[in-house]
């Protein structure tokens, strides 16, 4: 479904990510691990079309997408979760998941926000007034990552969607996701620093001063890599 | 009784001063408020607007009554397109190569400016006919072309030929029409002088309110327009959905972009919608006097001052700096307040001698500068770009 292959990304003249190699495959729920600074958001960015690599290529459902723009990339199926969440604040929350819709090609004609997603996180139901800049983090978060199913992505991108959120609230997100994974088929790209949340995932790689260290399935996770590239 | 006729007229006075600043700002309360791009041309597109209702008022009158008295109805939706179309061309042509450039910005479309003042006074058939076939040659040719599987290799070499190519035939076309027809197709059609729209009867006069002042119909024309004008921003923006796209993209854009809004398209929209704005403000300045290549010249510092004074992102600050500065300019002008402080003699004549058009201006400007030094942010600030109509 996404194939990575040989990317090499710059700052500047700063190498950030060297010779990466990555293969998604279809249903299939893939985590990227490492630890702060290695270059995880920057292969996420690269992915969604933010940063142009320098040599490489990112191929989605088998067609070359180096030189697409982020909007085409989204309506072609890539759903991205951001770190920071990146709700637009002056919008209210029903807004904010009407603008999800942008990613499909034939957005139903009314506006209306589908009982799924209300299902997956309840909150959103009571708040759909509200700014979306006015919600708390967890909130926040939720709306993220309910604003990109709202596209019906075929590949979910998702940029450390725990980070500073309670346990509580992290397995609700947790619950979310795998649920709409076997409900829908979609395949997952996570980035995560919760072992909990990473070991739901079918296969990791490990990231360490922006290249592929290690892979393997998550079941077979050990300890030692865990000490190394998870800030636990 | 005197004064609170003063007061009233004042009043009035201002806020249709106001709304003519207003309608002049609105446009660039979305280049410049929303899309934070300097557009120095934003004057000029007035004058446009303004050249059209001149052009579409005398087509009109050519129709005869009731035509030549209902023209000004449609030259604004003329207007309004043909700056739009124009406000495309520039965003496509200049401005999106300059984005978070604001220097640049500035310097490219002073250029377009002057530019735009010297096309209006030296535009005749020859210019035009000449300009037609430029375009429909170099653009029809390219798009032709470009359909071409290897174009992105052979484009350097289309261009070189193409371009002197179109000129050449342009320019041969153009010469020989001047040679053969002479001065029917080399005389300007507006020239530098300024041309005179005469707003319809029904526009002319005024209501009298009381004693003798009177509203003229024509300021009474431009507050409706005004007004018209903002509730149709509001719904657009806040009701539609490309108002909801442009709302999104000037507060996140990369976020925008992410979730598959297509930003340049709306850029060149929000950018059309400001320079369509601007069309129908030249509009409604041209029932107020005569206009000219520099009419736009004289509003375009009073529309950067209106947005900047209400908080930049912020229509509603717009609204209320175009009212305040538009009273305080007739106040101040018109000798109101040196009347009204007369008791107090050094007072009333420091008042006297601001009370011309252009000492109140000076005293307006004065006033803003200082207003800003208190609040830098403007009437209503805010944090960051974002829009909130
Ligand atoms: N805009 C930028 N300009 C220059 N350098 C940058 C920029 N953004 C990130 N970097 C650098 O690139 C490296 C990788 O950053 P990146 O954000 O991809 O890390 P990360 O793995 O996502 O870290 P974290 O776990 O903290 O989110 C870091 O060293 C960072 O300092
Ligand atoms: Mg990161």
């Amino acid at each position: 479904m996404l194939q990575i292959s040989d990317l090499n990304v710059y700052y500047g003249e700063s190498h950030i990510l060297r010779d990466v190699d990555m293969h998604i495959p279809e249903g299939q729920m893939i985590c990227l691990i490492g630890r702060n600074g290695v270059g995880k958001t920057t292969l996420l960015k690269t992915i969604m079309g933010l940063i142009k690599p320098r040599r490489g290529s990112v191929d989605f459902l088998d067609r070359p997408i180096n030189h697409l723009s982020p909007d085409k990339r989204a309506r072609m199926g890539i759903g991205y979760v951001p770190q920071g969440r990146e709700v637009i604040p002056r919008l209210t929350v029903k807004e904010n998941l009407i603008i999800g819709l942008e990613a499909l090609d034939n957005p139903p004609k009314n506006q209306e926000i589908p009982e799924e997603i209300f299902e997956l996180f309840p909150v959103l139901k009571t708040m759909l007034w509200r700014m979306g800049g006015d919600l708390s983090g967890g909130q926040q978060q939720q709306l993220a990552i309910a604003r990109a199913l709202m596209g019906k992505p075929k590949l979910l991108v998702l940029d450390e969607p725990t980070e500073g959120i309670q346990p509580s609230v992290i397995l609700d997100i947790e619950a979310a996701i795998k649920k709409v994974v076997k409900a829908t088929g979609i395949s997952v790209l996570l980035v995560e620093q919760h072992l909990h949340f990473v070991r739901q995932a079918d296969w990791y790689y490990a990231m360490q001063k922006g290249g592929i260290v290690a892979s393997g399935a998550t079941s077979e996770l050990s300890q030692d890599v865990i000490q190394q590239f998870l800030a636990v | 009784m005197l004064i609170v006729q003063g007061l009233l007229e004042g009043l009035f006075n201002g806020l249709s001063i106001g709304a003519v600043l207003l309608v002049a700002a609105l446009g660039l309360a979305i280049v410049f408020g929303l899309m934070g791009v300097i557009n120095m041309a934003h004057g000029e597109f007035m004058m446009l607007g303004a050249y059209t209702t001149f052009i579409v008022q005398n087509v009109f009158k050519t129709f005869g009554s009731p035509w030549s008295e209902t023209y000004i109805i449609f030259a604004l939706p003329v207007a309004f397109l043909l700056t739009a179309g124009f406000g495309i061309l520039l965003e496509r042509g200049v401005i999106r190569y300059l984005y978070g450039r604001p220097l640049e910005t500035l310097l490219a479309t002073w250029g377009v400016s002057l530019i735009l003042q010297q096309f209006v006074r030296s535009v005749n058939w020859v210019l035009a006919i000449a300009i037609v076939i430029f375009s429909a040659l170099f653009f029809g040719g390219l798009w032709f072309i470009a359909k071409r599987a290897d174009y992105d290799r052979i484009k350097t070499l289309v261009w070189t030929i193409m371009l002197p190519l179109s000129a050449a035939i342009s320019g041969a076309i153009g010469f020989v029409l001047a040679q053969t027809f002479k001065l029917t197709v080399t005389k300007p059609w507006f020239g530098a002088q300024n041309v005179d729209v005469t707003a319809p009867a029904w526009l002319r006069g005024g209501v009298r309110v009381f004693g003798t002042f009177q509203i003229p119909y024509a300021r009474l024309f431009i507050i409706i327009l005004t007004a018209a004008c903002m509730a149709g921003i509001y719904l657009f923006l806040q009701k539609s959905k490309w108002g909801l796209r442009i709302r999104s993209v000037t507060q996140n854009r990369t976020m925008s972009s992410c979730l598959g809004i297509p930003t340049q398209q709306v850029d060149s929209l929000t950018f059309a919608l400001g320079s369509g704005l601007a069309g129908i403000a030249g509009c409604a300045i041209s029932l107020l006097g005569s206009v000219g290549p520099n009419t736009g010249q004289n509003y375009v510092v009073d529309t950067f001052m209106v947005v900047v004074v209400g908080g930049v992102g912020k229509l509603a600050g717009s609204v209320v700096a175009a009212i305040a500065i538009g009273t305080v300019n007739y106040f101040v002008g018109s000798g109101t307040i040196a009347l009204l402080v007369q008791p107090i003699k050094p007072l009333a004549d420091f008042f006297t001698f601001f009370a011309t058009a252009s000492m109140a201006k000076v005293m307006v400007f004065f006033l803003i500068i200082s207003f800003l030094q208190f609040r830098p942010g403007g009437i209503f600030p805010q944090k960051g770009r974002t829009v909130d109509a």
